[in-house]
């Protein structure tokens, strides 16, 4: 094993990354609460014409939150985690450290012309896979030189054995690839105009109907599986054990939750469409294996978790513990409200309610943020060589989170279950005993609630944009790396 | 076997991008071998009804709106018959969506009137007090984009051989052919409707974005 010393690190990509983790953090988040408050009060939709209204921000708000926050700070912590488990420095090669430069501008050129297009409204309409074909193509070119860099990168290690974390960035590349390239097969329309003088930005999926939706699901899903999960879990693997100074809990539950993961994760799409007119045997696995997922799912939670055994004490001494370990207990409740909710009986209900955007919320904003924001955290003394700015400010924006995400899934459950039970509802005549209009109006409260959440959320993470902000720029000078636990000034 | 994986990256890569595509491989390829047949008197859409299709989408109605009835007493009361797979055979995209802010709208054009919708689109909550969803006033301002959804009609035809000029189904033609056909269909639409711009707009040859969306969604039933 060789010591950190003799190797320099290079951090210049990673700053790149770490600055639109925050930039596009704020603007995700901010449409988030923008379209919170939208629901419990319709006149704010109409402030900005067509620009702004509930319909044309919600594609911004997830391709922001998903492909600008979250995508930025897995490459952050891919370009620090991968130098340093692989043994080796982006210094060491000029064509690895042109690739990961081209890789970031290129990635940022397309998240600012994702914001213009769905703001005038070029969209192809599938969830998450909004961006029309010529963004597309640009997301294949940086998508490559992430491998071309994951792959050069593994190449030149000094360390044989590759660890865990970059047995899961690796996934995130495969499956992404893989899912991105099958879900976006489209056709654009200008070469069939037959002379009409039609838009060059429109395209037609490759697939009709039931087809397409069963490949929107399977990608829509497992986008949820390879961006919000295993690069999350990518992180924890490395930070936590690192941030602790405790070794992985056990080496065979790794094993078994990673390559369990793997196999299970990608059948779970069907669950999206239940009753709906894909074929009966794809949505009982759909259901059967979401919820087989809870064992590599909790599996990984649990070896984190245990990582901790006998050094919980560290969780009243550092928020930075805190913070991974309450987004290792959002993953589990994540995991667990994910599958019952995939069970056919429970999803007649819970379909198309606010439950949905519940359960996604308290893994993203909870699992994802909370564990993007630890890693940033404890990168940031690293790779500015400063101090943390403020353990204070981390402390308040741990507990303001907490609130808000609590105010947000139990809001959401209740609002769900209710509109899912009003919907089905019929009086002792037989007949629907509510309108759609009523199972609209009892949700003012719980929307009004989850904005307040909501609200909190972007409020904790302005805090932290700022606790960044003042140590790259005046944290107390550190004359060495720290070993484990990250410094921070009260 | 874990460790000797674990330090060769390459059949790592393999094993594992074999272990994520299995899935894929069963589910999809046995579902798109038999391609989705069409139920029995469903035609392709008008160029003007996917010029309404392309509003749809442009303003993400399907963030708030599915079309998909479920197979339950409760959703076939209130939205009409349970939807069928091969209703769906000629949209591309498929428009199902995931979550139902508002109502579904499968089967709206069996139970909703183009002037329901001119008001409605105005000012939801005018039309049905306590709705949440946004007015949409420039939709009777923007005009239509009828030459890119004639591209779209075009590309179906040529590329995916959706039986558009065959006999009983939907005409398509020419550009020419089509864009006079749009207009005419437009100026049905226009006539059940009371603003006098979008009625001057159609009668010039123009067809704002509210006539199209009409159209597409009188035709969902």
């Amino acid at each position: 094993m060789q010591s950190n010393a003799q190797l320099e690190y290079d951090y210049s990509v990673v700053k790149l990354f770490t600055f639109t983790t925050i930039l596009f953090g704020i603007i995700g988040m901010l449409v988030g609460v923008i379209l919170a408050f939208q629901l419990a009060f319709p006149e704010l939709s109409n402030l900005a014409g067509e620009y702004g209204t509930f319909s044309r921000l919600r594609p911004i708000h997830t391709n922001g939150v998903a492909f600008g926050f979250t995508l930025s700070g897995i490459f952050a912590t891919w370009y620090y985690v991968g130098q340093r488990v692989l043994k080796m420095s982006l210094k060491e090669s000029k064509f690895l450290m042109t690739v990961a430069k081209l890789h970031f501008w290129l990635y940022f050129i397309t998240i600012l012309l994702a914001v213009v297009t769905l703001t005038l409204g070029i969209t192809t309409s599938k969830e998450y896979a909004e961006l029309e074909w010529p963004l597309d193509l640009l997301i294949v070119v940086w998508w490559v030189l992430w491998g071309v860099s994951m792959f050069g990168m593994i190449g030149m290690r000094r360390e044989r054995t590759i660890y865990v974390s970059v047995w899961y960035y690796m996934s995130s590349f495969l499956a992404v690839a893989m899912l991105f390239l099958f879900n976006n097969m489209e056709v654009p329309t200008m070469f069939w105009a037959n002379g009409a003088p039609s838009s060059a930005m429109h395209s037609i999926s490759m697939y009709a109907g039931t087809n397409d939706a069963l490949v929107q699901w399977w990608y829509g899903h497992n986008a949820v599986a390879f961006v919000f999960t295993t690069p999350i879990i990518a992180m924890i693997y490395y930070f936590l054990p690192k941030e602790s100074g405790q070794n992985v809990f056990s080496y065979k539950l790794s094993v078994l939750a990673f390559w369990g993961l793997m196999f299970v994760y990608l059948w779970a799409g069907g669950h999206h469409l239940l009753y709906s007119t894909v074929p009966d045997w794809m949505q009982t696995m759909g259901s059967t294996m979401s919820v087989v997922l809870i064992l590599p799912s909790w599996g990984s939670a649990i070896n984190m978790l245990l990582t901790m055994k006998g050094e919980w004490g560290q969780l009243q001494t550092s928020p930075l513990i805190k913070f991974m370990i309450m987004a290792s207990t959002f993953y589990m409740l994540s995991t667990i409200e994910g599958p019952i909710q995939a069970i056919k009986s429970v999803n007649a209900i819970a379909h198309f309610t606010d439950w949905i955007p519940g359960h996604v919320h308290d893994g993203t904003l909870g699992w994802v943020g909370f564990m993007v924001m630890a890693a940033l955290f404890h990168m940031a003394p690293r790779i500015f060589k400063r101090e943390l700015y403020s353990k204070k400010l981390m402390e308040t924006q741990f507990w303001l989170q907490t609130v808000g995400i609590v105010l947000y899934f139990t809001s959401m459950w209740i609002a769900g279950i209710t509109q899912g039970m009003m919907w089905r509802a019929y009086d002792e005549y037989g007949s629907l005993l509510y309108s759609f209009i009523d199972t609209v109006t009892v949700l003012h409260p719980y929307y009004t609630l989850r904005g307040i959440g909501g609200l909190f959320y972007l409020i904790g993470f302005l805090m932290f944009a700022y606790n960044i902000f003042r140590t790259a720029t005046s944290g107390r000078v550190l004359d060495k790396e720290p070993a484990n636990a990250s410094p921070m000034a009260s | 076997m874990f460790h000797w994986l674990e330090q060769r990256p390459f059949f790592f890569a393999v094993m594992l991008f074999a272990t994520i595509a299995f899935a894929g491989i069963i589910e999809i390829i046995p579902d798109f071998a038999k391609a989705s047949q069409p139920t029995v008197g469903t035609k392709p859409h008008t160029v003007l009804e996917l010029a309404g299709r392309q509003v749809y989408i442009k303003d993400s109605c399907n963030a708030c709106h599915s079309q998909l009835i479920r197979p339950f007493k409760s959703e076939t009361d209130r939205y009409g018959m349970y939807s069928l797979s091969g209703e769906y055979a000629y949209d591309r995209p498929f428009l199902w969506g995931s979550k139902r802010t508002g109502p579904d709208l499968h089967r709206v054009g069996n139970y909703r009137t183009t002037e329901w919708h001119e008001n409605h689109m105005l000012a939801p909550a005018e039309v049905v007090p306590g709705s949440i969803m946004p007015k949409y006033p420039h939709m009777f301002t923007n005009t239509a984009d009828i030459a890119t959804a004639y591209a779209n009609a075009n590309t179906q035809k040529s590329v995916f051989g959706v039986p558009y000029d065959k006999d009983g189904m939907t005409k398509l033609g020419s550009w020419e052919e089509a864009k006079a056909q749009a207009l005419e269909d437009a100026k049905k639409v226009a006539a059940d409707m009371k603003n006098q711009s979008v009625k001057d707009a159609v009668a010039n040859g123009q067809v704002p974005e509210i006539v199209a969306l009409i159209a597409y969604l009188n035709s969902l039933k």
